[in-house]
C-alpha cells in the first residue's frame, strides 16, 4: 500500500472508532496534541490534531508539531504503520534508528498507545454467565481460577472446571487400573482466598509520605518504622522518586539499589523478573543477589555429586510419575511434605499410590501434612540430625552387601573412600545404627528395618517438598550434608533402574513437555538476557528490545543489611550454568562504584522472610540510607520503614498471563509437570484498580516518563493488554486457539502427551549407560565431558562419591567425604547458648500464605486456627509445640507464648501436639505482620515475625544460603510485659 | 418421594487444606443473596469450619480433619426454636434461616445442638451454611465446597430418602450425635477417625544380642477374655488396632504368645511403647 495512504488511514480510523466506540472518544479528550509522522529522506508526512476530543489531520509537514516521527524511508514507515505488526521489524527499526521520535516523551507514549489500543475496543473479555455476571479468569500462586464479576466487584472466585471443549485428560495405566485426574484444577489456600487480599484492610490506596520526612530538609531517618503517613498526589510522589533517582545517579554508579522478594503476583509481566527488571535496567541499579532460596542443600552440596546446576541441584523429575506408579513397591519421603506447600495437584497421584498399595514411610521431625494424609511409617529425627540416619543405612547397606553394586562400579567414581568412611577407617567411628540412635534419637532397629525394607524394595526416595529436591531438611546448617546424603542413598541403590529413582509423585505428571508457553522466569519484555531465562526462548519468540543494566555492583540479599550498615560480608555469585560458578566471591562496594544510599523495594516480606530480621530494621533507621521507596499492594510489616509508599494494585485489577507453575528453563525447567494438565491463562483485568492504585507497569512508566525513558520502557507506547497479546501470540497455544479467542474464554488446556511420546524417566538413561534423552537443555554443551550428552555434568561425567569440585575448593563445612557435622547451635558446639535456650526451633514455609501473601489483615486466612489463633483483638501466629514440651511449661492450646533467644522475641499462640518430637517448636514463617512491643528492633514481636529468632550465618562458610532451621530458642506463656532486649545492649 | 439434598463428607479424604472452607467464605463475603443470606462478616464467621483431632502419642500418632457445617437437619431445634417461620425448611431438604425475619433471634444459634449456627453482632442475625441452595436453585450441579476440594472429601447428592438409606447403609454413613433425633442431611465416612481410638505398639525381638523389629507378630487385642481384633505387625514391629470406642474400659494385648500387656482405654488412643518377645 502506498504510504499516502496509510497515512490518510490513521486518523480516518482514529474517527471511525471514536465513532463506534465512546470510550475512545472519551480518551481523545485526554490530551491536545498535534502529533506527526514524517520521513527523513523526502518532505512527506501527516500531522493529526487533537484539540478538546476533535481530530483534524493533514497531508504534508506541520511547521508547529508537539511531536514527530520520523521515518527513514517510505519502505519503513509502510512497514511500520500497516498491520498487522511484524515486532521484529518494529524493534528492528526503534534500535537501528530507522525511526526516531523528537518530542516529549510522555506525550509520545500517550499517542503511540493510542493508536495501538484501537483494536481493543472491538474485542469480547470475559464470558457472559447471566445477571449482569461475567466470568473472567486470572491467575494465583496457588493456580489458576474463574473470578465472576458484578458490577464492577469480585463477586466469587473458584478453581476451574474443564468442560467437553477443552484439551482431554492423560491416563496412567498401573498394575491393572487405569488412572485419570479429575477434569478440574486445585487450588492452594492462599490461590482461593484472593478475593480477601483484594478487598483487604491493609491495601494501600494513595501514595504516601512519611510524615517527618522532606527530601530537601530534615530527613529524619532515624524515624522510619515509627512515623506516621500523609497521603499525596501521584504528581508529588513521582516528582520525589524521580528527584531522588536523578540524586542517586550523579553520587554515582550504585548508589540505587533495588531489593524484591523472591516472589510477586503470578503473571509472565507484573513479575519482578519483568516489568520491575525491564525499567531498572533502564536506570542502572545494585541489584541484589539472591541465594537460591529453598534449595540450599542441593545447590551448595547435592550438585557437587551429580550436577543438575541448571536445577539448583535437584534431579530430573521426567516420568518419575508413570514409573513410580507402575514400578515402586516403597515410597520414603524425607523431608517431604508437598501437600504443603503446592497445591494438590500432585495430591491425587499419592492417593493413587496408596491405592495400589504402595508402602510409605516420612522422615520429618513434624508428622507433616502429607505423611498425616498418606499414613505409614513415621520416623522422626531430632532436627540437624538426618545425615547421621542416612549414613547408618548406608552402613548397613555395606556391612550386608544390599546395594547396587554393578551401578556403583560402572556408573560411579570415589565409593571405595565413602565406605571407608561409612566403616570408620578413616576416623575410627563406624556409622553404625547404633552410632546414630545417639545422634538422631531413632532406635537402631528402626534404621536397620528401613535400610533392609529399602534395599529389598524397588524404592522411590521422595527427598524435599517436591522429591526431586527442593524444600525442608535442605534448609538449615547440616542441609548440605543432608541433601547430598539423599543423592548417595539414591546412588547406592541404582538410580535410574526401574522403580529406583527421587520422586514423590509431586513432579514429573505426563504432560506435553514440548509445547511452548513462557514462564515466568523468561522474564517477559524485561529484555534482560543476563539474569533471567529470556535468551533461551522468549526472545527470539516474542522479538523485543534488550536492556541491560550498566551497574556492576551486586549485593547478596542476606547480608544487605550489613552492605548498609558499613559493615559488608562476602558473598557467593548464584550462578546456575555450572557447578563450580558458586566458587566466586562478590564484594562490596565494588571497584568504582559508590555506596547504596537508595533502596526502592518492591513488596515488603523482608521482616517475614529474612533471617536474623531486626538487623533489617536497624539498617532502615541507619544515617548510611538517605532515601526509601517501597512499593507495595499491602501496608504490611516492612512497608513503613519507608519515606514514600506507592500503592501497586492486585493482579486482578491489571492485565497479565501465565501458565499455572510454569517457571520456565533457569531453575525450574518444565515445573508444570507438577500440574495434571497444563493450563494457560490470560489473567484478566477483572475489575478497576482500588483507590488510587496503579500496576507496576504503570508504576515504572509514569517514573521513566520523568526520565524520558517512556518511549524506550514501553516499547513506543505498549500497554500491558499489548505485552499480553505479543506475549500469547509468541507461543504455541497461538497456534490452536486465537487472541480473540482466548480473550473471551480466557484460559486453554494444553492436550497431554500421547502413552507413545511421553517424556523417558529421568536418569534411566543413565542407568542404561545411554546418551542423555530428556528433553531438557541441561547441562550447557560444554559441561559435558567428552561426547554431547553422554554422561553427568561432573568432572568424571560419573555420579562422585568424593566429588572433584570440592575437593578443588576449600570450604570447612563441606569436605569432599561427606561427614556427618553437628548443627552449630547445639550442646557440643554451643554449650552456653544451649544451656539457655534448649529447644530447636523450625521455621518451615507455611501451607496457608505463600510465604507471607494472604496473611494480610481481613484475610480469610487468618481464621484458619493452624495458622493464626484470634486472642484478644488480635491475630497471633499458631506456633506448634510437643505436648512434652508444654506440660512442662503448663502451656495448653491458644495460650500466648513468648519465643525468644539473643537475636528477637516473637509471641505466638500456642497449638500443643503430638505431632512434633519433644524438643521441638515448629513456627511458620507466614507474618505479614510486624507488631513490635515497644521500640522496633529492640523488643518482642506481636505479629509472629519468627525469622527474628533466626541466626544470619551462612549454610557453609563459603556460600551466602541461610540456615534457618534447628536455631536454639526458649519458650514461655507470655505475661504480656516485654521484658527482652537485645544481647548486645544489655 | 421427591428427590433431596444430602452432603456426603469423607473424613478420610480431608487433609485440612482449607478450601472449603475459605470458598464458604469466598461465597458469603461482600455478597448478599436475598431470601438466603446476609453477607458474612469480614472475619471470625466459620459457616464450614474444620475440626482437627489428633491420636496417640509420640511415635505412633495419626492426624484428622473434618468439616464441619449446619446439618441440615429434618428435625432441625433451630426450626422449633425459631419465631415468626424465620428458619424454614424447604421441599429439597435445605434449611435456610431467613436473613429477615431472623433478626434479633439469638435463641436460633443457641437452639443448635452442633453449634453450626453463627451470630452476625452487627446485623443481629443467625447466620448459617445454605448449603449453596442460591446456586442450586440457579443451576449448580454441586455446592462450591465440592467444587474446590481437591482431594474428594465432599459429594454433594439430590436424591430421595429411600436412595439415601441404601447408601447410608451401604457405604456405612453416619451422622453427628445421632442420638440428639435430629436428623442431619450430612452424612460422614470413617468418621471413627473422630470419634473412635486406636491402640498401638511396637514388638521388638534381640537376635544375636541385637535388638530387632519383630515383623509378622500375631497381635491379639482381647477384653474380658473375648478376642475383639488382631493384627500383624509390620516391618517396623509397629501394630495399629482402630475403631475402639472412648471409655470402654480394660483390654489385654498379646503378642506371639510372648509377650503381653494390658491397659484401660479413657478418652484417647494409646501407644503401648515397646513391647519386647521373651
Amino acid at each position: 500500500m502506498k504510504l499516502a495512504i496509510i497515512f490518510w488511514g490513521i486518523p480516518q480510523a482514529m474517527r471511525l472508532c471514536a465513532r463506534l466506540f465512546p470510550k475512545f472518544a472519551e480518551r481523545l479528550k485526554e490530551r491536545d496534541v498535534i502529533a506527526q509522522f514524517q520521513l527523513r529522506d523526502k518532505p512527506m508526512g501527516r500531522w493529526i490534531q487533537l484539540q478538546d476530543g476533535r481530530l483534524t489531520t493533514g497531508s504534508g509537514i506541520h511547521h508547529q508539531p508537539d511531536f514527530t516521527i520520523f521515518f527513514k524511508n517510505e519502505k519503513i514507515a509502510a512497514s511500520f504503520l500497516t498491520p498487522p505488526f511484524d515486532h521484529l521489524e518494529r524493534i528492528d527499526a526503534a534500535k537501528n534508528f530507522k525511526l526516531t521520535m523528537q518530542g516529549p516523551d510522555d506525550l509520545i507514549v500517550w499517542f503511540m498507545h493510542l493508536l495501538a489500543s484501537m483494536e481493543s475496543y472491538t474485542w469480547t473479555i470475559g464470558t457472559d454467565v447471566g445477571n449482569g455476571i461475567t466470568r473472567y479468569t486470572n491467575g494465583t500462586n496457588g493456580g489458576p481460577i474463574f473470578v465472576y464479576v458484578k458490577n464492577g466487584k469480585i463477586l466469587r472466585t473458584t478453581p476451574m472446571d474443564l468442560d467437553a471443549s477443552d484439551a482431554d485428560s492423560y491416563t496412567i495405566r498401573a498394575r491393572g487400573k487405569e488412572f485419570r485426574p479429575p477434569r478440574k484444577t486445585t487450588l492452594a489456600a492462599h490461590g482461593q482466598c484472593q478475593k480477601s487480599m483484594v478487598y483487604s484492610k491493609n491495601r494501600i490506596l494513595k501514595p504516601l509520605k512519611r510524615v517527618d520526612f522532606d527530601p530537601d530538609g530534615e530527613r529524619n531517618i532515624q524515624n522510619r518504622g515509627k512515623s506516621e503517613f500523609v497521603e499525596i498526589s501521584w504528581e508529588e510522589a513521582l516528582d520525589i522518586v524521580s528527584g531522588e533517582i536523578k540524586r542517586c545517579k550523579r553520587a554515582g554508579p550504585g548508589a540505587i539499589a533495588v531489593a524484591n522478594g523472591s516472589h510477586h503476583q503470578w503473571g509472565n509481566l507484573g513479575h519482578y523478573l519483568s516489568a520491575f527488571n525491564r525499567f531498572w535496567n533502564l536506570i542502572g541499579v545494585t541489584k541484589l543477589m539472591h541465594s537460591p532460596d529453598s534449595w540450599e542443600g542441593w545447590f551448595w552440596g547435592a550438585q557437587h555429586h551429580w550436577g543438575n546446576s541448571m536445577r539448583l541441584g535437584a534431579a530430573e523429575p521426567y516420568g518419575t510419575v508413570e514409573d513410580c506408579l507402575k514400578e515402586a513397591e516403597l515410597m520414603v519421603f524425607w523431608s517431604s511434605d508437598p501437600d504443603a506447600t503446592y497445591g494438590f495437584e500432585g495430591t491425587h497421584r499419592r492417593q493413587w499410590a496408596k491405592e495400589l498399595g504402595i508402602k510409605m514411610v516420612h522422615i520429618d521431625p513434624y508428622l507433616n501434612h502429607t505423611a498425616a494424609h498418606l499414613g505409614g511409617k513415621w520416623i522422626s529425627p531430632k532436627p540437624g540430625t538426618d545425615t547421621a540416619f542416612a549414613q547408618a543405612l548406608t552402613y548397613v547397606w555395606i556391612t550386608e552387601d544390599t546395594y547396587d553394586k554393578q551401578f556403583v562400579e560402572q556408573r560411579t567414581t570415589g565409593f571405595d573412600e565413602w565406605k571407608a568412611h561409612v566403616l570408620g577407617e578413616d576416623d575410627g567411628v563406624p556409622k553404625t545404627p547404633e552410632w546414630q540412635e545417639q545422634e538422631t534419637g531413632i532406635p537402631a532397629r528402626d534404621c536397620r528395618a528401613l535400610a533392609r525394607e529399602w534395599a529389598s524394595r524397588k524404592t522411590y526416595l521422595g527427598a524435599g517438598g517436591w522429591g526431586c529436591g527442593l524444600g525442608g531438611a535442605c534448609r538449615g546448617p547440616t542441609g548440605a550434608q543432608w541433601a547430598r546424603m539423599m543423592t548417595i542413598l539414591a546412588a547406592m541403590q541404582g538410580i535410574g533402574k526401574p522403580g529406583s529413582n527421587l520422586g514423590n509423585l509431586q513432579f514429573g505428571a505426563p504432560v506435553d513437555m514440548n509445547f511452548y508457553f513462557p514462564g515466568y522466569a523468561e522474564g517477559s519484555m524485561s529484555g534482560d538476557l543476563a539474569y533471567s531465562a529470556n535468551s533461551t526462548n522468549n526472545y527470539q519468540r516474542m522479538p523485543h528490545i534488550v536492556t541491560m543494566n550498566s551497574v556492576k555492583q551486586v549485593i547478596p540479599r542476606m547480608w544487605l543489611p550489613e552492605a548498609i550498615m558499613g559493615t559488608p560480608k562476602l558473598g557467593y555469585v548464584t550462578a546456575v550454568d555450572s557447578v563450580v560458578g558458586q566458587f566466586f566471591p562478590i564484594g562490596y562496594p565494588s571497584p568504582g562504584h559508590v555506596p547504596v544510599e537508595m533502596i526502592y523495594k518492591y513488596g515488603s516480606s523482608s521482616l517475614g522472610t529474612q533471617v536474623d530480621s531486626n538487623r533489617w530494621i536497624n539498617m532502615y533507621q541507619h544515617e548510611n540510607l538517605k532515601f526509601v521507596v517501597n512499593q507495595s499492594v499491602w501496608m504490611e510489616g516492612e512497608t513503613r520503614f519507608a519515606d514514600v509508599i506507592l500503592p501497586a494494585c492486585t493482579v486482578f485489577e491489571r492485565w497479565d498471563l501465565g501458565e499455572w507453575y510454569n517457571v520456565g528453563p533457569g531453575y525450574v525447567h518444565h515445573m508444570y509437570s507438577m500440574n495434571n494438565h497444563r493450563v494457560i491463562s490470560l489473567q484478566h483485568k477483572c475489575i478497576e484498580p482500588l483507590g488510587e492504585s496503579k500496576s507496576d507497569y504503570d508504576i515504572f512508566l509514569a517514573i521513566a516518563e520523568r526520565l524520558d525513558l517512556g518511549a524506550v520502557y514501553s516499547e513506543g507506547g505498549n500497554s500491558e493488554l499489548e505485552w499480553c497479546r505479543r506475549a500469547y501470540e509468541s507461543s504455541d497455544a497461538a497456534k490452536d486457539m486465537s487472541w480473540r479467542k482466548f480473550l473471551k474464554k480466557g484460559y486453554y488446556v494444553v492436550p497431554p502427551e500421547p502413552e507413545g511420546s511421553r517424556a523417558p524417566t529421568g536418569l534411566r538413561w543413565f542407568y542404561e549407560g545411554r546418551k542423555k534423552d530428556v528433553p531438557e537443555p541441561y547441562p550447557l554443551p560444554s559441561d559435558f565431558v567428552e561426547k554431547y550428552a553422554e554422561g553427568l555434568q561432573t568432572p568424571s561425567g560419573k555420579y562422585e562419591f568424593v566429588p572433584t569440585t570440592l575437593k578443588r575448593f576449600e570450604d570447612p563445612e563441606r569436605p569432599a567425604v561427606n561427614k556427618y557435622l553437628r548443627t552449630f547451635e547445639n550442646r557440643e558446639n554451643e554449650p552456653e547458648i544451649a544451656a539457655k535456650y534448649p529447644l530447636q526451633l523450625l521455621t518451615p514455609h507455611s501451607r496457608y500464605p505463600f510465604h507471607l501473601m494472604g496473611d494480610d489483615e481481613g484475610c480469610f486466612l487468618r481464621d484458619i486456627r493452624e495458622h493464626r489463633v484470634k486472642v484478644g483483638d488480635h491475630y497471633y501466629l499458631t506456633a506448634r509445640l510437643s505436648r512434652e514440651d508444654a506440660d512442662e511449661r503448663n502451656i495448653q492450646d491458644d495460650d500466648l507464648i513468648r519465643l525468644w533467644n539473643d537475636r528477637g522475641s516473637v509471641v505466638c499462640a500456642a497449638q500443643v501436639t503430638d505431632r512434633l518430637r519433644p524438643g521441638v517448636i515448629s513456627a511458620p514463617t507466614a507474618s505479614a505482620e510486624y507488631r513490635p512491643a515497644g521500640e522496633p528492633g529492640k523488643s518482642t514481636d506481636l505479629g509472629g515475625c519468627v525469622n527474628i529468632l533466626n541466626p544470619s550465618k551462612p549454610i557453609t562458610t563459603k556460600s551466602h544460603g541461610i540456615r534457618p532451621n534447628t536455631t536454639l530458642i526458649q519458650v514461655e506463656k507470655w505475661t504480656g510485659e516485654d521484658t527482652w532486649q537485645p544481647v548486645e545492649a544489655a | 418421594m421427591t428427590d433431596k439434598w444430602n452432603m456426603i463428607v469423607d473424613v478420610e479424604r480431608c487433609n485440612n487444606c482449607r478450601a472449603c472452607f475459605l470458598a464458604v467464605k469466598d461465597e458469603h463475603t461482600g455478597n448478599e443473596f436475598p431470601g438466603y443470606a446476609a453477607e458474612q462478616p469480614a472475619m471470625g464467621h466459620n459457616w464450614l469450619d474444620i475440626e482437627r483431632k489428633e491420636r496417640g502419642t509420640y511415635p505412633i500418632v495419626d492426624a484428622h480433619f473434618m468439616p464441619v457445617m449446619c446439618n441440615h437437619c429434618d428435625d432441625a431445634p433451630c426450626i422449633k426454636a425459631a419465631k415468626n417461620g424465620a428458619v424454614r425448611k424447604r421441599d429439597d431438604g435445605i434449611v435456610i434461616i431467613d436473613p429477615i425475619k431472623s433478626k434479633g433471634q439469638k435463641e436460633i444459634v443457641d437452639a443448635c445442638p452442633y453449634g453450626a449456627v453463627s451470630w452476625n453482632e452487627e446485623k443481629q442475625i443467625p447466620q448459617a451454611w445454605i448449603f449453596d441452595a442460591h446456586l442450586l436453585d440457579e443451576g449448580w450441579e454441586q455446592t462450591r465446597a465440592e467444587q474446590c476440594c481437591p482431594t474428594g472429601v465432599f459429594r454433594s447428592l439430590k436424591v430421595d430418602d429411600g436412595e439415601m438409606q441404601r447408601l447410608q447403609k451401604a457405604e456405612s454413613l453416619e451422622v453427628l450425635q445421632p442420638e440428639l433425633g435430629t436428623r442431619p442431611r450430612v452424612y460422614y465416612k470413617n468418621l471413627h477417625l473422630m470419634t473412635h481410638c486406636f491402640v498401638g505398639g511396637s514388638v521388638v525381638t534381640v537376635r544375636d544380642g541385637v535388638e530387632e523389629c519383630a515383623e509378622g507378630a500375631a497381635v491379639v487385642l482381647t477384653q474380658n477374655g473375648n478376642e475383639i481384633a488382631r493384627a500383624t505387625t509390620d516391618t517396623f514391629g509397629e501394630f495399629k488396632l482402630d475403631k475402639l470406642p472412648a471409655n470402654s474400659g480394660a483390654y489385654q494385648i498379646e503378642v506371639n504368645g510372648q509377650a503381653s500387656a494390658s491397659f484401660d482405654l479413657a478418652e484417647e488412643s494409646i501407644y503401648l511403647g515397646v513391647l519386647k518377645l521373651a
